[in-house]
């Protein structure tokens, strides 16, 4: 398999990444994670506007998906905190996000987020967390 | 809805407007909907809400737990619930940021619980904290942390 296709295997595992409806795309070993629109995505009707969870979740697994592939894990790291900037309210279309891993140390890595829509360098959100990178010996536990 | 988790029981009181309030939040968030979201209890100021377990949120096949992002949106939720409750008009709230730290993984096939709090409300900015668990809050699951505008995206047009 093409690591493309791996990964779209692995995501298809996730069933919440199945819930959300996100698929991705792997350029050299630059991810991203694409969501497509749909209703039930939606937080607020009136406006509408896409709920701030499902963006902060779509940056999450964006992160952890890059952090997977840069660390060369066979197992996915573990979310110690994120932190979520809302920046502005997500439009009823398609959103992408992209990830960049600003340090791997030996067991815990720091990893920023953002998430856009039409415009790449208008984000509409941006997050930075901690993850735990796993033992290679738990790899496949 | 009679069931009554255990909370750390600082005056929550059932059956008055405010609960009827959130959870018609709720019911008119598809996203909070699509979940299963619903608030259970609420006082000023506070929110107790439930996300029920299911497969299809799972993040982790091999272990069955929870995706982190069900968290995310269900606090932002409850957060955002315990905003409005504090507020003496309610108005429309938007998340500026929300930091959430895990603490461990959910239990598998557990229902989550989570109390969320309004520490401090000014004219424009909500101030709320929350803790995830399955059983009691002094083993969690979660936290978050959250500031909400008020009523500062555009208003819906009438």
């Amino acid at each position: 398999m093409s690591p493309q296709e791996q990964l779209a295997a692995a995501l298809a595992r996730i069933p919440y990444a199945q819930f959300l409806g996100v698929r991705a795309e792997l350029k050299g070993d630059e991810l991203t994670l694409i969501m497509p629109f749909a209703a039930h995505l939606i937080g607020n009707p009136l406006l509408p506007a896409l709920h701030g969870g499902v963006v902060g979740a779509l940056m999450e697994l964006t992160a952890l998906t890059q952090l997977a592939i840069s660390s060369k894990s066979q197992a996915f790291p573990k979310t110690i905190d994120i932190n979520v900037d809302y920046l502005r309210s997500g439009k009823p279309v398609d959103t992408f996000a992209r990830a960049r891993v600003v340090k791997i140390g030996r067991r815990i890595a720091n990893v920023q987020a953002e998430a856009w829509q039409a415009e790449r360098n208008n984000a509409i959100a941006a997050m930075h967390g901690h993850f735990m990178i796993p033992d290679d010996g738990e790899a496949s536990a | 809805m009679s069931d009554s988790p255990k909370s750390d029981g600082i005056g929550y009181a059932t059956g008055d407007s405010g609960i009827d309030r959130v959870n018609a939040m709720v019911q008119f968030t598809p996203q909070a909907k699509a979940l299963g979201v619903s608030v259970i209890q609420t006082a000023k100021g506070r929110a107790l809400g439930k996300v029920p377990y299911r497969a299809e949120l799972v993040g982790d096949p091999s272990t069955g737990v929870i995706a982190g992002g069900v968290l995310t949106t269900f606090l932002d939720q409850l957060c955002g619930a315990a905003a409005v409750l504090a507020m003496d008009q309610p108005s429309i709230v938007a998340t500026i940021d929300l930091r959430i730290d895990y603490m461990r993984p959910a239990q598998p096939g557990r229902d989550v619980l989570a109390e969320a709090q309004c520490y401090k409300i000014g004219k424009t900015i909500a101030f709320v904290r929350a803790t995830a668990y399955e059983d009691s809050p002094d083993n969690p699951i979660a936290h978050a942390t959250a500031a909400f505008a008020i009523n500062s995206s555009r208003k819906p047009k009438r």
